[in-house]
């Protein structure tokens, strides 16, 4: 799988930099758009943006736009290139994500073989581009808000991982393909039509998942990193200009693609029952957008509803609930798995 | 008895030398935490300087003064008509409570009392500006505790309110509309109507609200026995309105104190809550909120025919004198001392505002409390800015 062909590798390689490099903010506009500026509008009775194109569709356009003309502010007392790289690190991680996730039988940058690991390795790194960024600003609520993301980021990686391991037993596999094969060719007692999406019998996982890249994402009810109405905007306080939208993007981008693992590894992927070939590489990812959305639609629901927990609640819940219900979850998948 | 060895010793030395290194290291340092003038969180410009140890509070300090305007100062260089656009600015969420005890200060001096329909559709504005501010807590607190929706609500809901009393007085925000021994204007033809439907539509939100934010187990966790006020405590500390009721102490102004004022003709409660939280201040303004749609319901039925101004000189000089008025207003009691030496303007005007008294616990309240409660107290004391300032 990894043998390079030396020949095709540089323009290959730049081909695929290029896509991710396009698909990212792609992603944090298509999120974005619908959830940020419509979805929660629409929640909140009133109608957000709708002046910039239909509906506001080219709000975030504009937004990108301003971002780019803004004054860059360091301020005085930062530690001025870990500030300046800061942003770069917490995108990084993002665009390392999106390597592995499979939109069709072909359509993947990298099928490493231990995909689902890799995807969660490269989330976690984003935790030292938010510690950079609040401890090289000089602010203190940049500082505050950065070691509540770190303590966060520590405790919630576990279960993250902890609900994936459910899958990754029942598939047999960590690659992310080898994953959306197993559903593809998987039966519900006997009925092989539309194969087994994870979700029915992972479905402990998949909440699990869910809660807790909620907190990997610092969204609501997990928010305390960026708590407006404490830290003003936490680790990002300091920040403005397009290292903001960088900030900005590597959200989006992240929410984006930890939905689609959701959606890779619990709701079938790509996976369209009764389409093979080129026909699955074009609605692939149709199909994997739309699974995208309805994860998404679901994590930015509660994310405009609920308030947010404390600091030692937070921990609580992850430590004293979400772990121990997953090691359970991972103890019952295993012996089933033997059993039957 | 053992006896220690030379090496012993040495070692044992060493481990306490090591631990007191340890001990050394291991001291946090303080760190001073300045929360506002500018902070999402203070409504405006309080300042408040916290000392912490890691996310504890140890100390905490309220710094006021930011906005102050001297309203009592200028109220001695006004003449009376002139006051009521000064004071509808202290508490700017319910700027006609601010008038009344005010107007009623003043016309206890000169002893005329307003005619009936008068004081009915004082109280009726008096209780529609405090659903205009209560509202705006109920949904405000969600968004300290980091639940965006809610506020929005608020504002939708609020509207109508704020719509009722441009409709009746001409003014949103500040309708400078009580005048002594009267109103300015009778109400606005199908006033009456609108604000029967609008005070239903209150009444659903407050239902929609205590579902969305107080059948929340996160808003529950993070509000119950938080900031807790035992009743001695807050009374000691001059708390007043919901928040010392949340203590459980069952005094109101409205019930206890005689008023001119319609609110004996109507049938209402006052609720307590033993609990004294942060969930109890929340719990106790809400159900005001619904008993403030009674009384105006209420006061509506039985609203009186008849004139709205009693006769008063065109220009007005209140006779020399002292009077003290205190109301029972949304954020609790405000009351205007009146001195007046015989002249056009009062000689001296103390104003006692709620959010001064009410803030002035916050600094026993934060000992040993986590940031984030920090913002879920402040939120649930309730003040305004320039109720404290003035």
């Amino acid at each position: 799988m990894l043998a390079i062909d030396v020949t095709t590798y540089g323009w290959t390689t730049a081909l695929k930099t290029g896509i991710v490099l396009a698909v990212i903010p792609a992603a944090a506009i298509v999120l974005g758009y619908t959830f940020l500026l419509k979805m929660m509008s629409h929640m909140q009775s009133r109608l957000g943006p709708m002046e910039a194109g239909p509906h506001g569709a080219l709000q975030l356009i504009a937004d990108g736009v301003k971002f780019i003309q803004k004054e860059d502010i360091i301020p005085d007392e930062a530690d001025r290139r870990i500030f300046a790289l800061a942003p770069l690190v917490v995108i990084l991680s993002t665009f390392l994500l999106y390597i592995v996730l499979p939109a069709g039988p072909h359509l993947i940058v990298q099928d490493l073989d231990v995909g689902v690991f890799f995807a969660l390795a490269v989330s976690s790194l984003s935790v030292i581009g938010v510690l950079m960024a609040g401890w090289s600003s000089a602010n203190k609520y940049s500082l505050l808000g950065a070691l509540r993301a770190a303590g966060q980021l520590i405790a919630y990686e576990l279960p993250l991982v902890l609900a994936v391991v459910g899958v990754v037993v029942q598939a047999g596999t960590m690659s992310m393909q080898g994953i959306v094969a197993a559903q593809a060719h998987g039966e519900i007692f006997g009925f092989g039509a539309i194969g087994n999406p994870f979700i029915l019998t992972q479905f402990v996982g998949f909440v699990l998942f869910l809660a807790a890249s909620q907190a990997e994402l610092t969204q609501t009810p997990f928010d305390m990193p960026v708590a407006e109405s404490e830290l003003v905007a936490g680790y990002m306080t300091e920040y403005s200009g397009f290292r903001f939208l960088f900030f900005f993007m590597a959200e989006f981008g992240t929410a984006f693609a930890l939905a689609a693992i959701a959606a890779t590894l619990f709701l079938g992927g790509w996976y369209v029952p009764g389409v093979t070939g080129n026909a699955a590489d074009v609605l692939g990812p149709l199909v994997l957008g739309a699974k995208i959305m309805a994860v998404s639609f679901l994590i930015f629901w509660i994310r405009f509803t609920y308030p947010r927990f404390r600091e030692d609640q937070l921990q609580t819940f992850a430590w004293k609930y979400l772990i121990p219900i997953s090691l359970v979850n991972i103890v019952v998948t295993g012996v089933l798995k033997v059993v039957l | 008895m053992t006896t220690i060895g030379e090496r012993q010793q040495a070692a044992y030395v060493a481990a306490q030398a090591a631990d007191a290194r340890l001990q050394v290291e291991l001291q946090t340092e303080q760190m001073t935490l300045n929360l506002g003038p500018q902070h999402p969180a203070t409504h405006g410009t309080l300042r408040i300087v916290a000392r912490l140890d890691g996310e504890q509070v140890v100390q905490a300090d309220v710094v006021c003064g930011y906005m102050h305007r001297g309203y009592e100062k200028l109220a001695e260089v006004r003449n009376y008509p002139q006051i009521t656009t000064l004071v509808n600015r202290i508490d700017w969420l319910s700027s006609f409570a601010n008038e009344v005890p005010f107007i009623l200060a003043a016309e206890q001096l000169m002893e005329i009392e307003a005619p009936p329909r008068a004081q009915y559709i004082r109280t009726i504005l008096f209780e529609l500006s405090r659903i205009a501010n209560i509202t705006l807590f109920i949904g405000e607190m969600g968004v300290q505790l980091g639940a965006l929706t809610p506020v929005f609500y608020a504002f939708r809901d609020r509207e109508h309110v704020l719509n009722l009393i441009e409709g009746a007085t001409g003014g949103r925000f500040h309708p400078n509309y009580d005048r002594i021994g009267g109103l300015k204007d009778d109400l606005p033809k199908g006033w009456i109507d609108e604000t029967r439907s609008v005070m239903k539509r209150i009444r659903d939100y407050c239902d929609e609200l205590e579902t969305l934010l107080m059948g929340n187990e996160i808003f529950d966790r993070r509000t119950r026995g938080i900031g807790v006020i035992p009743a001695d405590i807050g009374l000691s500390y001059g708390l007043s309105g919901a928040n010392i009721r949340a203590s459980g102490v069952d005094w109101d102004l409205r019930r206890d104190e005689r008023s001119p004022l319609a609110w004996k003709d109507c049938d209402w409660k006052v609720w307590t809550h033993p609990d004294g939280d942060c969930f109890a201040r929340y719990w106790v303004r809400l159900q005001e909120v619904r008993e403030a749609t009674k009384i105006v319901d209420q006061l509506l039925d039985g609203l009186p025919a008849g004139p709205i101004q009693a006769k008063v000189p065109r220009i007005i000089k209140v006779p020399a004198g002292e009077a003290w008025v205190h109301t029972e207003n949304p954020l609790g009691e405000m009351g205007y001392y009146i001195v007046s030496q015989g002249g056009l303007g009062p000689f001296r005007c103390k104003i006692r505002s709620a959010s001064f008294n009410n803030t002035s616990i916050v600094p026993w309240l934060l000992r040993g409390v986590y940031v984030p409660d920090i913002i879920t107290i402040l939120a649930s004391l309730y003040f305004i800015l320039g109720d404290i300032d003035r």
